[in-house]
């Protein structure tokens, strides 16, 4: 009763999941042993379900066409596999009860296996093929207004952004946690997810589509830095216009005083470029990072170039201004004061733009999952854990998520990555812990189970899912499989 | 009790959420408080039994009979089930209070049932009727079941709480474990129609509440779900060794804010105990249940602490309890 409570108020938290409302102590669970109390938030401690105990208790199991590249010597059937998907339940395993309705095997239906959860330590990384400024690195990404990632190190012509993580599901407010999980499952399962990046830009972001950088589409990807493009296209303006400027973010390049430009012996122009030169031709900080011109904040080209020089410009010079997408493009012509002044760019010229932007791939969003199977996953699977995770490091354990592919990085634990749009659609789910749910499963040869301390008892065989009623085909998505 | 936290896999095809997301998915109803709260209902994968589950309570049903009495059956069970929880905690306060053994103030029928399967030893012990929450609801889900449809048997398991239908001729075999958190079964019984047997219950220091005593299990076949949960409550509060310095005691509220114990000292854990002590726990248990057996309260038990086990019960033939417990396996080869 209420006025038997001794602890002071601030320790225990109230639970919202069922009407019961249990106060919760730190490191305690609540009266329906699914939600505790992890250092003051209401977290859920359910058993994340594997193959066994999906199979006893409700679960569905969703078989769905693997990919070719297994060689189907371990699973039996290789057309067919069965993936975690749709495995879930919500028995409370860890305290199986103590009698156990009979009828099922040798006079007694076994309660089975506890196998404990997963990722609770998730996240995803997004690559956003942009050049575009979206925002400092280390700089908070946000969804509705809380922050659930930051802005990490950059790759080639890509903005990286690592989203999730146990701090922003867990560590912060209860709003933080529930928008991070809905950021992380909704991205996970290919769904659009619109983030805002503190002191940048808002950018919508969909696994396998192109990004969306303050409302523009993005189309492409650069097809190189500004250095790289003037090298590439040296040949095909030569001769055509007497200076191109290729406006990148990161490297400027300039036609006439470049490597590219020199062996083509085009002659110097006069042009005198604002930001640092790195080496002839190649000019690093020529503007703000943004969403204008190659990755700039500028609109007009024409802000990053100081007054020709009178010693080597002439009137009528030609100039092409081009972004390394081929999406920004502009011809001056200097006038008698030695002026660019905007004119109608010439048809050879329009196709050499064309072909910069041909170059480009197309620019996409990809996603990828990261989580870390740990003890109490590896529990589920085997009575013995870290021979788990040996197993796997040793190869002789496949870990799949939703049948598709991962990476399994080395050193401790199982922590994976997978493309989200190689699984099959819907494949993440959460829990209101929050964490994320994500399908993992682990192929091995019998033997090695057996050996690695599995639960032998709870194996059962394949054909006994293929002929139930709950196992239901995977719908196919096509072009799902990049 | 030291645990991951964890979480589960509880999605299907993005489809399948769209289609059919109220019935599979009630946790996402949760979220921010909106909206109805249902049960989770589903058919377990072997197309037999039906698993209704809403906050702590977690039932596995089954029904044996004509498809379509079988099929009325759980769609009642599921009916019945849905709400059950609000209906009791509109009185969890007085359900987690020290029952009165004369008087019951509750309004509930579950919360009625709870009351009178407790007030048999409201008189004698601290007790409240969530000592009977399990058997109460297991036994009001297997009479709306029955309501509505005729059954050689069925059962319905709340989390090892079980209220039990036989029909002429049928029977009912149940594994025993000593230690819930581990799998292996120690012993199987077998209750015949012919028997009054339609509750069975267990409760010990492992389950999910809290118990006065050091039983690892104490498990009691009684007429009704209800009573049996509350006399094995009872019993495994009776199997103990008072002021033994082995046994760590900690207040109840210390672990459950909440909990209906109070500051009353619960069992935390049980150090070595010798041979004899644990005798002579046992023997404390089985004369509590004894007396209970007396009365007409119980059918029979068994008391299970340290690996040593004691039976309590007789029938006219006075084989009752030993020729229903029948030890199938050797204690010790619980896998753990």
């Amino acid at each position: 009763m209420a006025d038997t409570i001794t602890v002071a108020a601030g320790d225990k938290i109230r639970c919202d999941a069922c009407p019961v409302m249990c106060y919760i102590k730190p490191g305690a669970a609540g009266a329906c042993d699914r939600y505790a109390n992890h250092d003051g938030t209401l977290v859920r401690v359910d058993p994340h379900v594997v193959l066994e105990r999906t199979v006893s208790h409700g679960g569905k199991l969703v078989p769905f066409q693997a990919s070719g590249d297994w060689d189907g010597k371990i699973v039996r059937q290789p057309e067919l596999f069965v993936t975690a998907i749709g495995a879930g339940t919500t028995y409370p395993d860890y305290k199986p009860a103590p009698f156990i309705v009979s009828s099922e095997v040798d006079g007694v239906d076994m309660v089975t296996v506890v196998t404990e959860g997963i990722f609770s330590y998730c996240g995803v990384k997004v690559k956003i093929d942009t050049d575009r400024y979206l925002g400092p690195e280390t700089a908070i990404v946000r969804a509705d207004g809380e922050a659930v990632g930051h802005v990490t190190t950059s790759e080639y012509g890509s903005q990286m952004v690592s989203l999730g993580g146990v701090h922003h599901l867990t560590g912060g407010s209860k709003k933080e946690g529930r928008v991070t999980c809905d950021t992380l499952m909704d991205l996970s399962n290919c769904k659009a997810v619109e983030l805002t990046i503190d002191g940048g830009a808002t950018v919508v972001v969909q696994a396998g589509k192109p990004p969306i950088v303050n409302g523009m589409a993005e189309e492409r990807m650069r097809v190189g830095c500004g250095s790289a493009t003037i090298g590439m296209f040296a040949k095909q303006w030569h001769g055509k216009v007497d200076e191109v400027v290729v406006v990148d973010d990161h490297i400027t390049g300039v036609l006439s005083e470049h490597q590219a430009g020199k062996l083509l012996d085009i002659a110097d122009t006069g042009i005198k470029m604002k930001g640092r030169r790195s080496t002839p031709g190649r000019y690093f900080q020529v503007a703000d990072p943004g969403t204008g011109w190659g990755g700039t904040n500028i609109s007009d080209p024409l802000s990053i170039l100081g007054p020709f020089n009178a010693k080597e410009a002439r009137p009528g010079l030609t100039m092409l201004m081009v972004s390394t997408t081929g999406e920004h493009a502009s011809y001056y012509v200097l006038d008698e004061a030695l002026k660019p002044i905007e004119t109608e760019m010439p048809a050879d010229l329009k196709f050499s733009v064309e072909r910069i932007q041909e170059n480009c791939e197309p620019a996409l969003c990809t996603v990828l999952f990261m989580g870390g199977a740990g003890g109490s996953l590896r529990a589920g699977v085997t009575d013995n854990p870290v021979r788990l995770t040996r197993s796997v490091k040793d190869a002789l354990t496949r870990v799949t998520s939703g049948g598709a592919p991962v990476y399994v990085w080395p050193g401790g634990g199982i922590t994976f990555m997978v493309d989200v749009t190689q699984m099959p659609a819907g494949a993440f789910g959460y829990v209101p812990t929050p964490a994320l749910v994500a399908p993992i499963e682990f192929t091995m040869k019998l033997s090695d189970y057996a050996a690695l301390g599995g639960h032998m008892d709870f194996v059962r065989p394949l054909s006994s899912l293929r002929d139930s009623a709950e196992v239901r085909p995977m719908p196919h998505l096509p072009g799902r499989r990049a | 009790m030291t645990r991951a936290f964890s979480s589960e896999v509880d999605t299907g095809s993005r489809q399948e959420n769209a289609s059919s997301q109220e019935s599979r998915a009630p946790f996402r109803f949760h979220r921010n408080g909106k909206g109805p709260r249902l049960p989770q209902i589903a058919l377990l994968p072997d197309g037999k039994r039906l698993h209704l589950q809403d906050g702590p309570i977690d039932l596995v049903i089954e029904a044996k009979g004509r498809d379509a009495d079988v099929s009325a059956a759980y769609q009642a069970a599921a009916e019945r089930f849905t709400g059950l929880l609000d209906e009791l905690c509109a009185e969890l306060v007085e359900l987690r209070s020290a029952a009165d053994p004369q008087r019951c103030v509750l309004k509930g029928v579950v919360a009625r049932r709870m009351h009178a399967a407790v007030a048999p030893f409201a008189a004698g012990c601290f007790i409240t009727p969530m000592a009977a929450v399990a058997g109460s609801v297991a036994e009001e889900i297997l009479g709306a079941m029955l309501e509505a449809a005729a059954l050689d048997r069925a059962y319905v398991n709340n989390g090892g709480d079980i209220a039990l239908h036989l029909f002429d001729g049928e029977q009912f075999t149940v594994g025993l474990m000593d230690r819930p958190d581990r799998h292996g079964v120690m012993r199987t019984m077998t209750v015949d129609s012919d028997m009054p047997v339609r509750g069975i219950a267990t409760s010990g220091r492992h389950g999910r509440s809290f118990s006065f005593g050091i039983a690892d299990a104490v498990a009691v076949l009684a007429r009704t779900a209800s009573q049996a949960d509350a006399a094995a409550t009872v019993i495994a509060n009776a199997v103990d060794l008072p002021n033994h310095p082995a046994i760590l005691r900690v207040p109840g509220s210390e672990l459950q804010p909440d909990s209906d114990l109070g500051a009353r000292l619960v069992t935390r854990d049980v150090g070595p105990l010798a041979e004899h002590e644990i005798e002579q726990a046992l023997e404390a248990g089985a004369t509590r249940a004894r007396m209970l057996l007396t009365s007409g309260l119980i059918e029979g038990a068994a008391l299970r602490l340290l690996g040593e086990t004691r039976l309590v019960g007789a029938t006219g033939n006075g084989t009752l309890v030993s020729h229903t417990f029948q030890a199938r396996t050797i204690d010790n080869t619980l896998q753990a």
